[in-house]
């Protein structure tokens, strides 16, 4: 017997709000796509352009634990702040980041990382220095490579030495939407 | 290559894959308005267990008898709602029968544990049974006096 989508959302929402979660996540729409979007108590801990959310659900449940369900009100906020992020009406995300996904050097860097400010763009080399690290540029791509939580820890901002757009996890295109959308290339 | 060992689904697939089957069969046994808070209630519980859970083999069965389990506390709560006070000596020897043949069945293999504790401590039909463990009312007999001649067995040599 189906159950209906009333008693599916009310469990949804009852597991999330019983604390018993270690990840709610859900599909966010943007004019770039389609966003895997998740978070545990402590914050938002993942973004994804990955067309097939199946592997990232499979990937939190063995990394974070296996309680992950989809329940839309635990991204709400992040939902919200995407929405007008996208529509050019916030500059800054004011969201709580868990980065338990992320190793030491890699938190260092994204630490920095989220200093980069709205609308302009550094790059891997200069990204190293500030990370204390000034002859990890090639490290530095890497851990944007793997950044867990793209667009709100802006990888999309950093750029080659020569000012190309190098690479993103989400696809070159989508890089540059989005530094279109801030202003940062015309 | 080696057959893995049943890692545990994320919960999300879990829920997904055996909720139709449990809403149903707490329609059946409870009258739909109120299947719809003892479902919730079964998926809390499961969640609630579910990072003690060692392996992902038979979660039909393990929530199956947590949806028995809730159906029948549904069932227990609606008389003792009349029941005056003074009657908590009556309450304590009450304890279930469910509950003490789940303890007992802990050892049995999952299939047999589940078809003991369902025919035994609910009472449920074998077509039933059958259907919660995904197999046939003959196998879902089979199991349960499998089980139970494990059982005597057991208590034969304590």
């Amino acid at each position: 017997m189906k159950i209906s989508p009333e008693l599916d959302r009310r469990f949804r929402d009852a597991a999330a709000e019983s604390g018993l979660l270690d990840v709610a996540y859900d599909m966010v729409d943007t004019p770039i796509g389609s966003l895997f979007v998740a978070a545990t108590d402590a914050g938002l801990c993942r973004i994804s352009y990955d067309p097939e959310p199946e592997r990232v659900v499979e990937n939190l449940a063995r990394t974070v634990g296996a309680r992950v369900l989809r329940s839309a009100r635990p991204v709400d906020e992040t939902r919200r702040q995407l929405a007008e992020y996208f529509e050019r009406q916030r500059t800054e995300f004011e969201l709580d980041i868990d980065l338990r996904l992320a190793a030491d050097f890699s938190r260092r860097v994204l630490d920095e990382l989220a200093r980069v400010p709205y609308g302009e763009v550094t790059t891997y080399g200069e990204l190293a220095r500030r990370a204390k690290r000034p002859r990890a540029a090639r490290a530095v791509g890497t851990v944007m490579n793997r950044n867990p939580i793209p667009i709100v820890l802006p990888c999309h901002r950093v750029v080659g030495a020569s000012g190309s757009l190098t690479g993103y996890g989400g696809g070159l295109d989508r890089k540059e939407a989005l530094l279109r959308l801030e202003g940062a290339i015309l | 290559m080696m057959e893995a060992v049943a890692t545990i689904p994320p919960f999300e697939h879990f829920y997904a894959e055996h909720r139709d089957a449990i809403f149903g069969f707490l329609a059946r046994r409870l009258g739909r308005p109120a299947a719809e808070d003892a479902f919730q209630e079964t998926f809390l519980r499961a969640l609630r267990a579910y990072e003690r859970l060692e392996h992902g083999r038979h979660l039909r069965a393990w929530v199956f008898t947590i949806a028995a389990r809730v159906a029948s506390d549904v069932h227990r709560a609606k008389p003792s709602d009349k029941v005056s006070l003074g009657s908590e000596a009556v309450a304590e020897d009450s304890r279930p029968a469910y509950l003490e043949l789940e303890h007992l069945a802990d050892e049995l293999p999952p299939a047999e544990r589940a078809a003991v504790v369902l025919r035994y401590g609910y009472d449920l039909p074998y077509s039933e049974i059958g259907a919660a463990l995904g197999s046939s009312a003959d196998a879902a007999r089979q199991a349960a006096s499998s089980g139970i001649r494990r059982l005597r067995r057991k208590e034969g040599l304590a």
